[in-house]
């Protein structure tokens, strides 16, 4: 077990920003965590990193705990805080050497300075000052922070923002390639991002886990209907439209183009093809709406 | 302990502050006791560095929190607070090692007011006639009172994210520390009683102390607790932000 929160409760003033929460990660899990602003997200991860103490509750990192071996869990993580915070008026080398003197990294400084200068796309900026850099490459100098040291488990909290799409896509895959052989706890609000990084998901509102399973899973739990959307050529009514059979509910969009939920799970774009054929209309469009996480994560976190 | 060092003093020369400070406290001693009239040693007939001794503190006492006033509020102000936190680095490493990186400009600054030194022991008729002793005790003096004020100024610098404030409580902690107790044992209520005590608080009776030539371990045993006690106000300013 990489990462074990046990009942972790964090109270400030009369706010509870985490309230009870439970999970654990394994090794080579690449987890997501999601859930609005303010969720308790942030709160979650800065315990994990020993920044802030916890009200009650335990959490444990490679069997360290963060409030009586914060040195061993320290050196254990690699941690990219929210608003990326860096010394802006060093160089990324320099930046880089202090960070690895802080983790004593000695002999093999120079080494995963230039490993991760590679691996995070640096090569042309490393004699630029951090504060010269733009967003995406600040970002990048904080995630080759964050790798140093070679850590077990990565936190990354909102690594991608800020970044433009095609960086999106590389610190992405970055991100899956890290969770073959580490743990990977990565907070973000972009579904589509959770969906394709992340082996499982835990979603937190108000400071409460309210979903924790694997993306498929997620996914087919509030997709047990199935609603298909449908454009005729022609203008059809709805007593026409009646004969379909297997159809629960018709919801008009346009003139042409309708809205249906099949009965139970049965896939109805086939009795919508044979009725179009059959009443001589042209069907333009027939869609299957799939439901994605940002689905389940409205529905949760109402 | 050692990175923090480093990136502490690599900062204070990269970024003018040390450079500044430096030249700033030697020019302003320089006028002092060599051009401005009434207390240029060349005119005063005496071979004595006593007026530089007396000058120095107040000097000081405004540059030291103007030295340490980023150490912590721009850390606390930027968040890089969180980067270092999150390190296999104890809070009191941290504060030691920027607090040993301010001590060492402090040091480079005194530094070569030596020569200031050795052109009055040459002056002097005949050559050599000063009180070495007491010159000698005083720049162990000077050297701790930095010490001690670079502690305040950390401190002052942990407990609030904006550089100005730092610095003014800064000043003012140094300069009420310095002065102020030797002021206080003037009121009646401790006069004739304990106002040898209200005295010893200060800084200055200590400092003077040490001007006389006598370097008193007791002397040396309060500059090192009002030391120890200023970094750990400091750890616990540090801590207090994270509750």
């Amino acid at each position: 077990m990489s990462v074990k929160v046990t009942d972790l409760t964090k109270i400030y003033g009369a706010q509870r920003a985490v309230d009870g929460i439970s999970f654990e990660v394994n090794k080579g899990e690449v987890l997501g965590f999601l859930g609005p602003n303010g969720a308790g997200k942030s709160t979650t991860m800065k315990i994990l990193t020993c920044f802030v103490p916890q009200s009650s509750g335990s959490a444990l990192v490679c069997g360290y705990d963060t409030t009586t071996e914060p040195l061993e869990v320290t050196r254990k993580i690699g941690y990219l805080p929210e608003s990326n915070p860096l010394y802006y008026d060093m160089y990324v080398k320099e930046y880089l050497e202090f960070m690895a003197g802080l983790h004593k990294l000695g002999k093999i400084t120079k080494q995963r300075i230039n490993e991760m200068i590679e691996v995070t796309g640096l090569t042309q900026e490393r004699r630029k000052k951090v504060g010269q850099l733009s967003k995406g490459y600040k970002q990048r100098v904080g995630l080759a922070q964050a790798m140093l040291h070679n850590p077990e488990v990565l936190i990354l909290d909102e690594p991608t923002s800020g970044l433009d799409p095609n960086q999106l896509v590389e610190i992405r895959s970055l991100i899956k390639q890290l969770g073959k052989d580490k743990t990977v706890i990565f907070s973000s609000h972009i579904m589509q991002e959770v969906q394709a990084v992340a082996d499982r998901v835990i979603i937190i509102n108000k400071g409460k886990i309210v979903a924790d399973d694997s993306t498929e899973k997620l996914q087919s739990r509030v997709g047990n209907e199935i609603v298909v959307t449908a454009e005729f050529k022609q203008v059809v009514d709805l007593a026409t439209l009646k004969s379909i059979k297997g159809v629960k509910s018709f919801d008009k969009l346009k003139d042409g183009k309708w809205s249906f939920t099949g009965e139970g799970n049965k896939d109805i774009r086939e009795d919508i093809f044979n009725f179009a054929k059959e009443k001589n209309l042209t069907l333009l469009h027939l869609n299957k709406e799939e439901y994605s996480l940002e689905e389940v994560f409205k529905q949760l976190t109402r | 302990m050692y990175a923090i060092f480093k990136k502490e003093i690599q900062q204070f020369f990269s970024s003018l502050v040390g450079y500044v400070a430096i030249i700033v406290f030697l020019s302003l001693l320089g006028l002092f006791i060599w051009i401005f009239p009434d207390s240029n040693i060349l005119d005063s007939r005496y071979a004595s560095l006593d007026y530089f001794f007396d000058v120095a503190p107040y000097i000081l006492c405004v540059l030291i929190p103007a030295v340490t006033m980023r150490s912590f509020a721009e850390e606390i102000n930027t968040g890089t607070i969180e980067l270092l936190s999150t390190r296999p680095v104890t809070e009191i490493q941290i504060i030691l090692g920027k607090y040993f990186a301010a001590l060492l400009l402090v040091l480079i600054a005194i530094i070569p007011t030596f020569i200031y030194f050795y052109t009055i022991y040459q002056l002097a008729a005949p050559v050599g006639n000063v009180d070495v002793g007491g010159v000698l005790g005083s720049y162990f003096g000077l050297i701790f009172l930095g010490a001690v004020f670079v502690s305040i100024g950390i401190f002052c610098s942990a407990i609030t994210s904006n550089q100005i404030v730092a610095f003014i409580i800064g000043v003012f902690l140094c300069f009420f520390l310095y002065m102020s107790f030797g002021y206080i044992a003037q009121f009646s209520v401790f006069v004739g009683k304990n106002d040898y005590l209200v005295e010893s608080l200060g800084l200055s009776s200590h400092y003077d102390a040490m001007g006389k030539g006598v370097v008193d371990s007791r002397d040396v045993i309060y500059f090192l607790s009002v030391i120890s006690l200023f970094v750990l106000f400091t750890r616990t300013a540090l801590s207090s932000r994270r509750w």
